[in-house]
């Protein structure tokens, strides 16, 4: 066997920091490698040396290389080589070590070579895809996020298959490809859309999902109205949190995934009804002269206590929670070299759980037995399970339980929580009183809030089919009020359509299900007045043939939602008119409330404009039940030209409220002027698009979308938005008189 | 005319009925004066049933009618019909109970359209009468007759309720969903089952009108528990009876059902 000073004059380096760290990773790497192997490893590493990018990939290799082999096998090594030089000859060569530190962590997780493989492909396809390049030859300036995309790459995969960190890399790729500085921060995990899309590519079973059936078996099962709260797990680094509750809900990991073959909802439910158990049956009690042992067996035995509580109600939990329990061995645990608290505790736990539990411990079986007294008792308490804690630990104290060596194999009841609600400190803590920070906090607490905080809304991207979640931001607020008698006076100068229209209006007065007598053809006999008709035939005269009767629905159960289009075209004069559009939508939308107010159907009026997808202003100007009074009448007055128009975050939010509207028809129309667009979007199909999915997805609510449109030119795109349902005003003059006509031919 | 017999509306065994107060003697009083009666509760409580006790209580024919949206006042009234020799005049329900001295019961009242309801406001005040204007006739009522109408408040729409003129012609009894003990025994009695299975069904049914307003319109009812009772005495295994009785036929949203479905699990598991 050649001796490390053979493979020391085999490499060629002449930085004096890698000789000093060879021997070490060599030693490392005949442990793992093969003959072959290790040719592959010298010959790249001297290759890396001398690649002229300084000291640090060579050292990073010699780490790490290793490491990569024995997790994922020695063949992968020359992948690496090949890539690493694939690196150095583009502009990315800052990557170099970035991309060297992530793969060890990434190995230990893919686990396969050709998993492996799939990662570098990745690497590359991002690295092509966030590059710059100029007419297609390969560009000069380096990808903004490839490092930042390296560094995340581990973390990224504790959470992700590869497929999902496909999607990531995609939509971060997509979606801030003209924002080099976002784009860093979305692959450095720093933007919340990137943990959006993180927690939405993820496995597991998301509470999210399930969050109102748990909330129903709260409800049901232990009638309590608490909140289920979740609390992010996997993103965290380091050691995960254990589920708690306070006053203010129950906090539950927000993912689970399948353990021990118990699925992710199983798991919750366990979780659920150990934490109800305890709100219904454990009282607080003062931890300041417990020690930190008794304390911990109290806990214990209060569990124990509670779900004994809980079983004698719901028997089937039993089985629930012992498909959850480990089952410790019960001489797992070595009582002389090693803390056994946790084992024993676990095993009593355990044996408490499941009667046929096996054990023969003399002092376990005594307290199962002392327990299952207890609880043969009509009530117990926090207190009694306590002083049997407290027993418990004086009988059974070893030695050895203050060793720091603690066995925690087979200890830990994954759907217990951390039982911080059960202890009563009454002595905050052995420091001083702080009494600067109070003050300070106070000073903190001053009212930032003008008004109300966003909605925020996705918006559909039509090149990866898939939305940006949480895209823009919706500001609402009541629109600011004019002179209500501007409206007034339009009324008045429209007093010849307001009859007609009344006219129209008289006929679809709401009337409720009727039925019509007197049919010759309907759909069931009308007998009494068939057998006048007989009567009549039989005594010689004409009978009257309208024997049958039918019925018919007329019920006006319509709740109607107008949003009017407030971008800055709508202040330019329309063609053929001196007024502008604006002062032309004023009157029509004035006749058209006036009209609904008449017939009684409730009728929201709200205005929008954008300026840009951090500001979509939403201004209600009339609500479903107000009336047309002078207070709507004065926003109406006001209504003046705003910014751009993204009409999608308005179509969802105008269907949000109608979503919550009981009726039995739902319409929204929407009075625009132009096509949607923002100055933020350059590609004009963009927010068409969008605007079609928010209309897809109103019409799967049950809301009929409806487009007035001012545009003469409207035709090359409304009818992609809205599908058949529109209509292009040419004439604008004629507009108050359209607006109303149509809205009572659409709701007839 | 003369054939009918309303002895045919009689009920010969008593219905077993389990009062929750003193819904029985304060019935037997209002009927002392014949004073029309409404029953109100939520579906499935015992309402029809305490009516039909009633009726074996006190030895009176009883003729129910399920009320329906289609239904019109000829049909609660009576009318002309057609034989071979030209028109005879049948008696509706109501007429049928007012001329002979029933007691008439109106289930589900709210269904009838609100302008067939009117016809019996005649019945129900001072007069007792009933004018058949089609025929030309005025029925005095019988001294035995008596009108009982039944109507489940929670449900339906705003719209199904009963005029005010309607309403306020009855005395009103409210009735509930037993007392858990009560609901045990009634099941123990009613399918034979033992009590724990009894008690068992109970406990579902408490939990499953927890989520009343959140998620269900309305609770298990005792009358679907007795069907769950029953399907297990008659060997059905119990989570799958349960299933079958208790949770299908109250709900089509996936997650109430998982929810009801753990409960059951959690209960008999």
């Amino acid at each position: 066997m050649p001796k490390l000073a053979d493979y020391r004059a085999r490499f060629k380096c002449s930085f004096p920091q890698a000789k000093e760290v060879f021997d070490a990773c060599m030693t490392r790497a005949l442990q793992v490698l093969s003959d072959k192997g290790i040719d592959e490893y010298l010959h790249a590493a001297s290759l890396i040396c001398m690649m002229g990018r300084g000291v640090e990939p060579v050292l990073v290799y010699l780490e790490e290389a290793p490491e990569v082999a024995n997790a994922v096998g020695e063949d992968i090594l020359a992948d690496l080589t090949n890539f690493t030089f694939k690196l150095n000859k583009s502009p990315n060569s800052k990557a170099i070590v970035p991309f060297l530190q992530s793969l060890a962590p990434v190995a230990r997780r893919l686990e396969c070579p050709e998993s492996m493989r799939t990662y570098l492909q990745i690497v590359i396809d991002t690295m092509q895809a966030t590059t710059p390049s100029i007419h297609g030859f390969h560009a000069i300036i380096n990808s903004p996020c490839l490092v930042e995309f390296l560094e995340s790459a581990p973390r990224v995969l504790q959470t992700l298959s590869l497929a999902g960190m496909k999607n990531w890399i995609h939509y971060g790729v997509k979606a801030h490809a003209a924002d080099p500085d976002r784009q860093a921060a979305y692959f450095s995990l720093n933007t919340p859309d990137s943990l959006t899309i993180l927690q939405r590519e993820r496995h597991g079973t998301l509470l999210i999902d399930h969050e109102r059936q748990l909330d129903a078996i709260l409800k049901a099962m232990w009638d309590t109205d608490a909140m289920i709260v979740p609390y992010p797990t996997a993103l965290e680094e380091g050691e995960a949190q254990r589920p708690y509750f306070d006053e203010f809900g129950l906090r539950a990991p927000d993912i689970y995934d399948d353990l021990n073959g118990v699925s992710g909802i199983n798991r919750y439910r366990a979780l659920i009804a150990h934490m109800a158990a305890h709100k219904r049956y454990s009282t607080r009690i003062v931890a300041d002269n417990y020690s930190p042992m008794q304390r911990f067996a109290i806990e214990l035995f209060e569990d124990s206590r509670v779900e004994a509580l809980a079983m004698r109600q719901y028997p089937g939990l039993r089985r629930l929670w012992l498909s959850l329990h480990p089952i410790p061995l019960e001489h797992a645990c070595n009582e002389s070299n090693e803390s056994c608290l946790r084992h024993r505790a676990a095993m009593l736990s355990y044996a408490i759980l499941n009667p046929n539990h096996g054990y023969t411990n003399p002092a376990i079986l005594e307290f199962l037995g002392k327990f299952n007294d207890m609880m043969a008792q009509e009530t117990t308490t926090t207190r009694d399970a306590a002083d049997l804690a407290i027993s418990f630990v004086a009988r059974t104290r070893r030695q050895s339980d203050a060793l720091p060596n603690i066995f925690f194999t087979d200890t830990e009841i994954d759907y217990r929580d951390d039982n911080r609600h059960l202890w009563l400190f009454i002595e905050e803590g052995d420091e001083e009183e702080i009494f600067d920070l109070s003050k300070k906090q106070h000073d903190d607490q001053k009212p930032e809030q003008t008004g109300l905080p966003p909605h925020h809304y996705p918006e559909w991207d039509y090149h990866s089919e898939s939305y940006k979640p949480n895209w823009v931001s919706l500001f609402e607020a009541v629109h600011p009020s004019g002179q209500a008698s501007t409206i007034d006076k339009l009324l008045e100068k429209h007093a010849g359509i307001a009859r007609q229209l009344k006219q129209l209006i008289d006929m679809i007065k709401p009337q409720n299900k009727v039925r019509i007598r007197y049919q010759e053809d309907g759909s069931e006999l009308d007998l009494d007045v068939a057998i006048r008709s007989l009567i009549d035939y039989k005594s010689g005269s004409s009978p009257d043939p309208r024997i049958n009767m039918s019925h018919k629905t007329d019920g006006r159960d319509f709740a109607v939602s107008l949003l009017i289009d407030l971008s800055a075209s709508v202040g330019n004069k329309a063609t053929g008119s001196t007024q502008t559009i604006l002062e032309l939508s004023q009157e029509a939308v004035s006749l058209l409330a006036w009209a609904v107010d008449q017939m009684g159907d409730p009728l929201a009026i709200a205005g929008f404009d954008s300026n840009t997808r951090h500001e979509v202003r939403y201004r209600h100007i009339k609500g479903f039940n107000e009336a047309f009074d002078d207070g709507v009448k004065a926003r109406l007055a006001a209504m003046q030209p705003g910014q751009s128009t993204r009409m999608g975050a308005a179509l969802r939010h105008a269907g949000h409220y109608l979503e919550h509207r009981n009726a039995d028809k739902k319409l929204l129309l929407v009075l625009t002027d132009g096509e949607p667009a923002d100055i933020d979007s350059k590609d004009p199909q963009a927010l068409i698009a969008d605007s079609r999915e928010a209309v897809k997805e109103l019409s799967q609510k049950g809301i009929s979308t409806y487009c007035i449109n001012l545009d003469p030119n409207a035709d090359t795109y409304v009818a992609d938005i809205f599908g058949k349902h529109y209509t292009v005003i040419d004439n604008i003059n004629r507009l108050p008189e359209r607006l109303p006509q149509l809205f009572i031919s659409l709701t007839k | 005319m003369s054939d009918f017999d309303i002895n045919q509306y009689l009920i010969k065994e008593e219905p077993f009925y389990q009062a929750q107060g003193n819904e029985v003697t304060l019935y037997e009083t209002a009927y002392k004066s014949r004073m029309p009666v409404m029953v109100k509760g939520p579906t499935g409580c015992g309402k029809s049933r305490f009516v039909e006790h009633m009726a074996w209580k006190l030895g009176k024919p009883i003729i129910t009618v399920a009320c329906n949206e289609d239904m019109t006042a000829s049909d609660l009234v009576g009318r002309y019909l057609l034989d071979a020799n030209g028109t005879r005049w049948v008696d509706g329900p109501l007429t049928l109970a007012a001329r002979h001295g029933a007691i008439c019961y109106l289930d589900e009242i709210v269904e009838a359209r609100q302008d067939t309801t009117v016809v019996i406001h005649p019945l129900t005040d001072h007069r007792r009468q009933l004018p058949l204007d089609k025929k030309g006739e005025l029925v005095e009522a019988h001294p035995d007759f008596q009108l009982v109408i039944s109507y489940n408040p929670n449900y339906q729409s705003l719209m199904k309720d009963l005029k005010q003129s309607t309403k306020q012609r009855f005395a009103g009894m409210t009735f509930d969903y037993a007392p858990a003990e009560l609901e045990t025994s009634i099941l123990a009695k009613e399918a034979g089952v033992d009590t724990n299975i009894a008690s068992g069904l109970v406990q579902i049914a408490v939990t499953a009108r927890n989520l009343k307003g959140h998620g269900l319109t309305e609770g298990i009812s005792t009358r679907l528990l007795v069907y769950a009772a029953s399907l297990i005495r008659d060997g059905a295994d119990t989570c799958e009876a349960c299933r079958m009785a208790l949770v299908e036929p109250i709900t089509d949203d996936a997650d109430i059902r998982d929810t009801l479905l753990h409960a059951i699990d959690a209960i008999f598991g």
